[in-house]
């Protein structure tokens, strides 16, 4: 059986069921590309590379095929896409099919799903396409009946004029269509009009997954294809010598190649490189700096002391703020690094020939892996072809091209077509982690408990900007200083899921968490209060519409009662991030001093909402992301190798730990904005708060099961 | 190598590997049934469960030469037409998100349910909490179980 991969654009007019004539309109799924649409015929299709990245079809019986360039990685646009395109199109919705398109155009270098962008990006677009290929079809009616436009309705892939009775669906009318010109501009529908958008529609693919069927990286096999596992270096060292005597005796194991630091068993199945792997005498020497946990403690102090900061926002004069304050408060937060750790380990199938390679596999970035292709083997990007499998799941490792490029190096090795496969070890200890970060916040509070001056200073690992400076609370407070120091480190870091406000929303909700209580005022009050001043009089450029956050801040009070149950010790905490904006109360109840988790209640405003069922799916899901690391994950380094090998002890959140979770979602009246990140940001902070609150312990570092504060506390979690 | 002759999905299929071979492995690179997944590959995770004489086992630590006449299922065989009540469950609930733990976990829910047909919410959890599913579907998965329990 054939995994499905992404889609040529050959096969894409065979699946269209347009090869026997059809409408196809082009156009490009991103607003950064050109807004050109077009009517094509066949041959432009294959011919057009370079002007269109998608294309919208209907073919003679009606049938209505997108072809996507956007990967799948549960985030769930392969079906929240289309339902844009046949919204403006009024198609009949069970009559819209989606196909992945293939990496096979210039015009796909913006093709990654990552940052929530998706369909920010390419919702006017899709919306345009629909309208446009509607508009053809009704003109096409206008001709074929002789009827004025106006009175034509089209409605579920039907069109139709009422003084006549006549009718017909969409198919009838392509071969018309098909002779006329994609007007320039369309008319959009008013949003209140919408009968798809905003209705819970289901994931096109499920059928497929739930019977099994091959879709996935992993599950891509080619008769004749080798499989390889490799052997990397710990971070901070080099490879020195390899035995691989014991490796290659391993029945099955065909080859044994090496590449840079790197050592790859190679043969005809899996389960043979396994145990070879394990027979590999390999010898390490020290490349730069081989670091441990404890390296990396001692240095957040050091730095955090006395490094060099860049200084990354500066309002009023903090100094004298602090100096004639009422009240300080100060609390250093900490967190470590983590792996993405996708239920589907990396993996990638390459096949070098000559100066040609087939690579096949679950990409966020298909463009980044052909040009690190290319480069590595200095030849024409062209000469890459990239098919993009389903992934099961990225969380921002699928962004980086690090194991295409060693699928690649594997089969110019050996010189045949193979696929590399990361077992859960090499997942876990393969690097590019979200960075381990720590934090120093000071607050300085006049006589009135109004905060007056506010100063961050984080210091991360290869973390970049370990701020977000004109986040909430800047703009809110007079007096600001936001530095953040770099250390650059021998371990591998990348973007994950929220990159940064992962854990600096914790840090920052919890902080102020802390303010609110040595002001003496109550946590929603007092967050109101500061946005109620940003909104006024807002100090310096800020990045965040405060209405909207004061709207995601109040609806959630109201939705989680807040402070009116007394037996509730809550927690809040609020935060913007990838244009959306969330916010959340976390419930819990102590009966006989046993603290028991009970329920999160979010409230989120990422503006129109065009999938229920996906935008529960992304909001509950980035909630139990953000717990589950919170409370439980933990990766530590001895000698540039993490101890956290394999989920027996690197901890993932269960079932059983998840407490109910409450959505609800605010009507801003704003076009849709990013999903699959925003809702995980405030969640740790959200639980610290009402752990707090229910027991006087501050948690200040993660994971929480491995603090001392909370070590005797014994966190009941319960289901609705 | 040795030869094992296996009885999967209702039908008989011989395999020539190392003994110590899981069956995960010999499903996926030797039989092409991949709608079993890898993802630890010991045993925590729950990803590769498959029913072997109708309980869900890991099937990442069972090796080859253990496996014998027992009969196998793996969601491939769940069902001819893929409307085993949990699958149709799974799709009105519509529980997945990047959906590669989901075979596995429809797995582990079949042999439950056909163990223990009307069970509390408290028994769903209990049995539910052997899979891992890192896009957090856990609530959907709970949902799915128990419309599954009410169609039987
Ligand atoms: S792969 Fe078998 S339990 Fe995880
Ligand atoms: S749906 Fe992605 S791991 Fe469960």
């Amino acid at each position: 059986m054939k995994t499905q991969t992404g889609t040529s654009r050959r096969d894409f007019l065979k699946i269209a069921g347009t090869t026997a004539g059809g409408l196809v309109i082009g156009f490009n799924w991103f607003s950064c590309d050109s807004p050109k649409m077009e009517v094509l015929s066949i041959e432009q299709v294959l011919a057009q590379a370079k002007s269109f990245n998608s294309f919208l079809s209907i073919s003679p019986t009606g049938d209505v095929v997108i072809y996507s360039p956007n990967p799948e990685l549960g985030q769930n646009i392969k079906t929240s896409f289309p339902m844009v395109v046949a919204e403006e199109l009024e198609a009949d919705w069970e009559k819209v099919r989606v196909v992945q398109a293939n990496l096979d155009s210039a015009k796909y270098e913006r093709q990654l799903t990552g940052g929530s962008g998706a369909m920010p990006h390419s919702w006017e677009r899709l919306r345009k396409a629909g309208a446009t290929a509607k508009f053809l079809l009704v003109a096409a009616a206008v001709q074929t009946w002789k009827v004025p436009a106006t009175e034509i309705s089209v409605s579920k892939g039907m069109i139709s004029h009422e003084g006549s009775g006549k009718k017909g669906h969409f198919g009838e009318f392509v071969a018309v269509a098909t002779t006329l010109k994609a007007p320039e501009e369309v008319t959009l529908k008013d949003k209140k009009d919408f009968t798809i958008i905003g209705t819970p529609v289901k994931n096109v693919d499920a059928k497929d997954m739930y019977t099994g069927k091959p879709m996935y990286g992993l599950d891509f096999q080619r008769e004749g294809m080798y499989y390889a596992m490799i052997q990397r270096a710990p971070f901070g060292m080099k490879l020195g010598s390899v035995d691989d005597s014991a490796a290659r005796s391993v029945a099955g194991v065909t080859n044994v190649v090496t590449f840079g630091s790197s050592v790859a068993v190679v043969g005809t199945s899996t389960w043979p490189l396994m145990k070879a792997k394990k027979l590999l005498k390999v010898n390490y020497e020290p490349d730069g700096v081989v670091e441990s946990t404890t390296d990396h403690d001692r240095l957040f102090t050091e730095l955090m002391a006395k490094g060099k900061a860049e200084v990354k926002r500066k309002d009023g004069d903090v100094a004298a703020a602090f100096k004639s304050a009422a009240k300080i408060v100060t609390a250093e937060y900490q967190c470590p690094f983590l792996a993405h750790s996708p239920m589907e380990p990396e993996n990638f199938f390459a096949h070098v020939q000559g100066d040609k390679v087939e690579l096949v596999g679950p990409t966020q970035t298909p463009d980044r892996a052909r040009q690190e292709t290319a480069k590595l083997l200095g030849i024409p990007p062209e000469n890459v072809s990239v098919a993009i499998t389903r992934l099961g799941g990225g969380f921002g490792r699928r962004l980086r091209a690090d194991y295409v490029v060693e699928a690649v190096e594997v089969s110019r090795a050996i010189q045949a077509p193979v696929k590399v496969t990361w077992s859960r070890e090499d997942e876990l200890t393969g690097g590019a982690y979200r960075p381990a970060v720590r934090y120093r916040f000071e607050a300085a509070l006049d006589a009135t408990g109004t905060l007056v001056g506010y100063k961050l200073r984080g210091v991360g690992m290869n973390a970049g900007n370990t701020t977000r400076e004109s986040n909430f609370p800047s703009g809110a407070v007079d007096h600001v200083l936001i530095e953040s120091i770099e250390y650059s480190s021998s371990i591998t870091t990348n973007a994950w899921r929220a990159p940064i406000t992962n854990f600096l929303a914790y840090a920052e909700q919890s902080f102020l968490d802390e303010v609110a209580l040595a002001a003496g005022k109550d946590p929603v009050a007092f967050r109101l209060e500061l946005l109620q001043r940003a909104k006024s009089n807002p100090v310096g450029e800020i990045g965040y519409d405060v209405d909207r956050m004061i709207g995601v801040v109040k609806t959630a009070a109201e939705k989680s009662n807040w402070g009116k149950n007394p037996s509730l010790k809550q927690g809040f905490s609020v935060y913007f991030s990838h244009k959306s904006y969330v916010a959340q109360v976390a419930d819990i109840e102590v009966q006989g001093g046993v603290p028991t988790l009970k329920k999160i209640t979010a409230v989120t405003d990422c503006g129109l909402v065009v999938n229920p069922t996906g935008a529960n799916h992304q909001v509950r899901g980035g909630i139990v992301d953000g717990m589950g690391h919170a409370m439980y994950t933990n990766l530590t380094f001895e000698a540039g190798v993490p101890k956290q090998r394999n989920f027996d002890t690197y901890r993932l959140i269960r079932l059983k730990e998840v407490p109910e979770i409450e959505t609800h979602f605010v009507d801003s009246g704003f076009d849709p904005t990013g999903l699959g990140e925003p809702a995980l940001p405030p969640t740790g902070g959200a639980i610290a708060n009402a752990i707090f609150a229910a027991t006087g312990r501050r948690l200040r570092s993660q994971p929480f099961i491995e603090q001392k504060e909370f070590s005797d506390i014994q966190l009941q979690i319960k289901r609705a | 190598m040795s030869k094992f002759t296996l009885k999967i999905n209702g039908a008989t299929q011989s395999v020539d590997v190392e003994d110590d071979t899981p069956l995960l492995w010999v499903l996926r690179d030797h039989l092409n049934l991949v709608g079993t997944k890898f993802s630890c590959g010991i045993a925590q995770c729950g990803a590769c469960t498959v029913h072997v004489n109708g309980t869900a086992t890991f099937s990442c630590v069972t090796p080859i030469s253990s496996v014998g006449n027992a009969e196998v299922t793996t969601i491939e065989g769940l069902s001819k037409e893929g409307d085993h009540p949990v699958q149709k469950a799974w799709e009105e609930v519509d529980v997945a998100q990047c959906g590669y733990c989901q075979s596995g976990q429809i797995m582990t829910a079949a042999a439950f349910l056909e163990q223990n047909p009307s069970p509390t919410l408290e028994e769903i959890d209990n049995a539910m909490n052997r899979n891992i599913c890192r896009c957090g579907t856990y609530h959907k998965i709970r949902e799915a179980v128990a419309v599954a329990a009410k169609s039987n």
